[in-house]
């Protein structure tokens, strides 16, 4: 990583946290390549699949992003976030290979099984209550922006938002409790 | 659910704002002194005879040691709740208390004739001590765990020690208000033993609570 990538993120998190939201579509892509990167490389035998992780931390680093200090470099705070959420994953691993019989034998049953729905982040979400799951669902996999989202639930703006952020505050919860 | 998919969410919940983690440290702190004053004066209050108290040094010095705990666990402990902050100079000052402690016994050993020491250490009332140090210090507590919760501490044990530490620098700051066993025997027994409770509960807090 290259003195320039820090200034860069760190320009580009600051400019997110003051509100702009291109800046922070800008930051969380790069930051998705940077974990992406640095949690393959760590993982190196299988049993945690490493898109989980990525995908963990990045929701971390999202509702932890007040506990990074601006004047701080964020690369040292986005990999600690990423080595913790790394660490917690192949815990979390340990302890499931108890329970691990079922899982095997569901995944004979139905070898054809899509990647994208065995994710970790789509069990929490179910586990949302019906409002907050059908906003963040409606903004994430659906795509649509806060405005489409309030018309098409027919609630305001604002409960939209309130929903989504507490959504998100909820399904990373889930992580850590797991 | 894609990675691409999860970050137009994060994206839409730009506005959402959270205090910074600094600026709340320091109201969590302001919040902490007022819960251990309240139970401090409610439920024992300063000794009587505290004026005079105030002219001897043996009194005063309580109050150096247990405040050094407290601005040392309190530098570590932010520095503890985020995430890859160095935490090398905020440990290495956690020494000071200690070290003024040892200090202070040593000079204590010195001045006072020997069979003298065992008083001196057992002193008037160690149950007492042994039970407001945490009385004082739980509500404190409370509050630094909480904010660890807030925060991001990756080594949430060890930060729910210090929790316990600063918790327990609070409380004896307090208490040594009200505690007529000015000897730095004293203090090396008691109190330490009183804000070890702490650190332990708080690191059984940080075990159990602190999860993000």
């Amino acid at each position: 990583m290259s003195g320039k990538d820090e200034a860069e993120l760190s320009r580009l998190m600051r400019a997110a946290i003051a509100g702009d939201e291109r800046a922070y579509a800008d930051f969380l892509h790069r930051i998705a390549a940077v974990v992406r990167g640095f949690v393959r490389r760590k993982i190196v035998q299988g049993g945690v699949d490493p898109e989980d992780v990525v995908q963990e931390t990045l929701l971390a680093i999202h509702v932890k992003r007040h506990t990074w200090r601006q004047d701080a470099p964020v690369l040292p705070w986005i990999y600690a976030i990423a080595r913790f959420k790394l660490i917690d994953a192949f815990r979390r691993r340990g302890r499931r290979i108890e329970i691990e019989i079922d899982d095997i034998a569901e995944t004979f049953a139905e070898p054809e099984t899509e990647t994208v729905s065995e994710r970790d982040i789509n069990r929490a979400l179910d586990g949302l209550p019906p409002t907050q799951r059908s906003v963040v669902s409606s903004i994430s996999v659906d795509g649509r922006s806060i405005g489409e989202t309030a018309a098409r639930l027919g609630v305001s703006e604002t409960a939209v938002r309130v929903s989504l952020h507490r959504g998100l505050a909820a399904i990373a919860k889930r992580f850590g409790r797991q | 659910m894609r990675t691409e998919d999860l970050i137009k969410a994060l994206d839409a919940d730009t506005s959402s704002k959270a205090m910074p983690l600094r600026s709340a440290w320091w109201m969590a702190a302001a919040a902490a002194v007022v819960i251990a004053a309240v139970v401090f004066f409610l439920a024992i209050g300063p000794r009587p005879d505290i004026m005079i108290a105030m002219h001897t040094v043996r009194f005063l010095l309580k109050f150096v040691f247990t405040i050094v705990l407290a601005v040392t666990a309190f530098g570590l402990i932010r520095a503890l709740s985020t995430p890859g902050a160095s935490i090398a100079r905020a440990v290495a000052w956690m020494a000071a208390a200690p070290l003024l402690v040892a200090i202070a016994v040593a000079l204590e050993l010195f001045m006072v004739p020997e069979p003298m020491w065992g008083t001196r250490m057992v002193g008037s009332n160690m149950m007492i001590c042994m039970g407001f140090i945490p009385l004082i210090g739980i509500g404190p507590l409370a509050v630094f765990i909480w904010m660890l919760r807030y925060g991001a501490p990756t080594r949430p044990v060890l930060a729910g020690a210090v929790a316990g530490l600063l918790a327990g620098g609070l409380a004896a700051t307090f208490y040594a208000a009200h505690c007529f066993d000015d000897s730095p025997l004293f203090v090396a027994t008691w109190y330490t033993l009183a804000i070890a409770v702490l650190a332990v509960l708080g690191a059984l807090g940080g075990r159990l609570f602190v999860r993000w």
